[in-house]
């Protein structure tokens, strides 16, 4: 087992030194602006950005901490709103299977539609750059939240609802205790998978609205083909994809159980 | 003394509406005097125009304002006037925002986000008539630049001399209500190219216009300035043909702002006018533009190496083919807002089927570009201004070259390539 946590660490630094040096050997040599910068460019950028993370340079121009926490902090909002909503939802339809099956079909209709393109009817209706975004985040976490509560709750065992009718729960306490609890590992998937595409619609979002936001900062540097800046944006948005992810994975495996 | 001169402001705007005496005394007979106001009020900024016309204003009502403005150099009179202070020195304190497209400054401006703000000169007219967008008075007291517009065509077509060769090109546009859409289709349709048949035009965003040239997504566009001199810079395309070179003196971009806007602060109005023609003067001067240049191309700006902006701003630039060139009034900058501007555009709007009502141009015109307004900021501030606010254009290209603002519809059915 230890073992082979030691190769699965070996081949990943491995993997990653030979994607790295597969990009720096195809742009090595080109004159720079010619083709895309290599890995030094970049990390020469990295390091700048890094250095001065939190600078405020006016509305228009801040550092990529500031950037990230904007982001951050918008999608916290949308996401929120969206998963009570979510799993408030998903817990009545998962109770009903008449009312699921009545939804469903609309659900289904609604599921595929990218967030973006609320864009323009949000804008238009609530008047506000800021809170349509918030609103695209809503849109783009809210159904696998939704399918998977409606999934989870629907399948938990019978038993378990049986038991709460012989002991005479109040439905408060039969939500809490049981409901809930039961039916926790499947929402936890929705949630995990809601952040993901959370994420994903938040950049797209803000290179639409402008105004503050990673996704902000990509358009902008796009604007000046500043390349190394768009990459270095690029795995910061990676990376913290990754953090999301892996924090509501542990939440995941706190909540499993075994039947 | 006020109340003389605001009356005489009233007055004379109720001429220009109501086309003279007898017609102002037939329509205040028919519905009462009062009401007669409040109709001349509804289609008119009476408050911003008396602002304007007293020497004295009032303290700004509102003196934190936001004014949205595109990352191109047509914005540079907008964009300049806070890091140089043209703001500060007519007593407002304006934040400039950047936003990502046409659409979304049309949004934030209706949407009452920002203040006033940078817009294509077709854009407020567009507008007002509710075409492309829901229906909001909109003002446009000052043009921001003349000319400063170009064709660029990707690198691969180097050989590409004239509009009929230019068959199958996928074009890029800022914006459908921009002078851009309208000049490139004047162009090509001189040609004898139909610009709805024979190629493809699509708004795209200014600053995505480069990247998409090299995609090859695009042949070319006719687009602002950064843009057409980046192309250069990045060796992904040439400079064909300059907007000056269709119409001299073409008004590109613009100041505007909602006329509620307008009418419900009209001492911050004047004083944000102020500051915008006060800077457009300032950059009209050559000698100043390589100081412009400096001050607009950081992060918080434009965002766009200084040596592209100089060449845009003094004229002297690579074009893409090998050539220096020199044009100094290659982008030029001139606030007055001609009326016969706003039929021209109002004629090609109608041209390619964007408005399909009748349109009263001169109407039209009068509301949104406030002609007299910039006048008289123009005069307070001590230069010359024009005392007539509508001439003939003269195009550089074309088979009309003369453009009659008293005769829109003659000049229209004038054309062999038209929707309507």
């Amino acid at each position: 087992m230890r073992r082979d946590r030691v190769r699965v660490a070996a081949y990943s630094v491995l993997i990653g030194a030979v994607l790295l040096g597969l990009w720096q050997a195809s742009v090595a040599g080109k004159p720079a602006g010619k083709s895309i910068p290599g890995p030094a460019a970049v990390a020469v950028t990295a390091a700048h950005m890094l250095a001065h993370p939190f600078y405020d340079n006016g509305p228009n121009d801040k550092g990529i901490g500031l950037q990230l926490a904007a982001s951050l902090g918008r999608m916290a909002i949308g996401y929120t709103i969206a998963s009570v909503l979510a799993v408030s939802l998903g817990v009545v339809l998962g109770l009903s299977p008449v009312l699921y099956r009545a939804v469903n079909p609309y659900v289904q209709v609604l599921k595929p539609i990218s967030p973006l393109a609320w864009m323009p009817l949000f804008l238009y209706t609530i008047r506000d750059s800021a809170q349509a975004a918030v609103l695209v985040i809503v849109m783009s976490s809210l159904w696998p939240t939704l399918a998977n509560t409606a999934f989870g709750v629907a399948s938990i065992k019978r038993d378990y609802l049986n038991v709460a009718d012989i002991l005479m729960l109040s439905w408060p306490r039969r939500l809490v205790t049981v409901i809930l609890p039961a039916a926790a590992p499947a929402i936890v998937a929705g949630l995990r998978i809601s952040v993901g595409s959370a994420w994903v619609a938040i950049v797209a979002a803000e290179m639409l609205i402008g105004g503050t936001g990673i996704g902000y900062f990509v358009w902008n540097e796009w604007n000046n083909l500043a390349l190394t800046s768009v990459i270095f944006a690029i795995l910061a948005i990676g990376l913290i994809g990754v953090l999301l992810d892996a924090g509501l994975g542990r939440l995941s495996r706190r909540l499993s159980y075994q039947e | 003394m006020d109340d003389i001169l605001g009356r005489a402001v009233e007055r004379s705007i109720e001429h220009a509406v109501f086309g003279g005496e007898v017609g102002r005394r037939a329509f205040i007979a028919r519905v009462g005097a009062s009401a007669a106001a409040a109709a001349l009020a509804s289609v008119f900024p009476l408050d911003a125009a008396r602002a304007i016309a007293q020497d004295k204003a009032g303290p700004p009502e509102k003196k934190d304002l936001k004014v949205g403005f595109i990352p191109i150099t047509c914005a540079t009179p907008i964009i300049m006037a806070e890091p140089m202070g043209f703001y500060k020195k007519h007593g407002l304190n304006v934040q400039v925002t950047k936003a990502s497209s046409w659409a979304m400054i049309r949004d934030l401006s209706i949407n009452g986000e920002t203040d006033a703000t940078h817009m294509l000169s077709p854009m407020p007219l567009a507008i007002s008539l509710g075409v492309g967008s829901q229906s909001v008075p909109y003002v446009m007291p000052a043009v921001e630049n003349i000319n400063g517009q170009a064709i660029t065509l990707a690198t691969k077509h180097k050989g590409v001399t004239s509009p009929g060769q230019m068959k199958g090109f996928k074009f890029g546009v800022p914006f459908d209500f921009s002078m851009h859409n309208f000049l490139l289709r004047y162009y090509l349709a001189e040609g004898g190219v139909d610009p709805d048949k024979d190629v493809q035009i699509r708004a795209v965003p200014p600053p995505e216009m480069v990247a998409n040239l090299r995609a090859g997504n695009l042949d070319g566009y006719l687009a602002p300035d950064p843009f057409n001199q980046r192309a250069v810079f990045e060796e992904v395309g040439f400079i064909h043909l300059l907007s000056k070179e269709i119409w001299p003196g073409h008004p590109c971009c613009a100041f505007a702002a909602k006329r509620e806007f307008a009418s419900n602060a009209p001492n911050t109005f004047r004083a944000l006018l102020s500051a915008i023609v006060d800077a457009t003067q300032y950059a009209r001067d050559r000698g100043h533009r390589k100081e412009i240049a400096a001050a607009i191309a950081p992060k918080n700006f434009l965002n766009q190496p200084v040596e592209v902006l100089e060449q845009v701003l003094t004229g002297v630039y690579p074009d893409g083919l090998g050539n220096t060139k020199t044009v100094p009034d290659r982008i030029d900058f001139d606030p007055f807002p001609y009326h016969s501007m706003a039929i021209w555009i109002l004629t090609q709007m109608k041209r390619w089927g964007y408005v399909k009502t009748e349109v009263t141009y001169r109407k039209v015109a009068e509301e949104v570009f406030l002609a007299g307004a910039c006048r008289d900021t123009l005069k307070s501030l001590g230069y010359a201004a024009p005392e007539t606010t509508s001439v003939k254009h003269v195009f550089a290209l074309g088979k009309t070259r003369l453009f009659d603002p008293d005769k829109p519809a003659e000049y229209l059915a004038s054309f062999a390539i038209r929707k309507v």
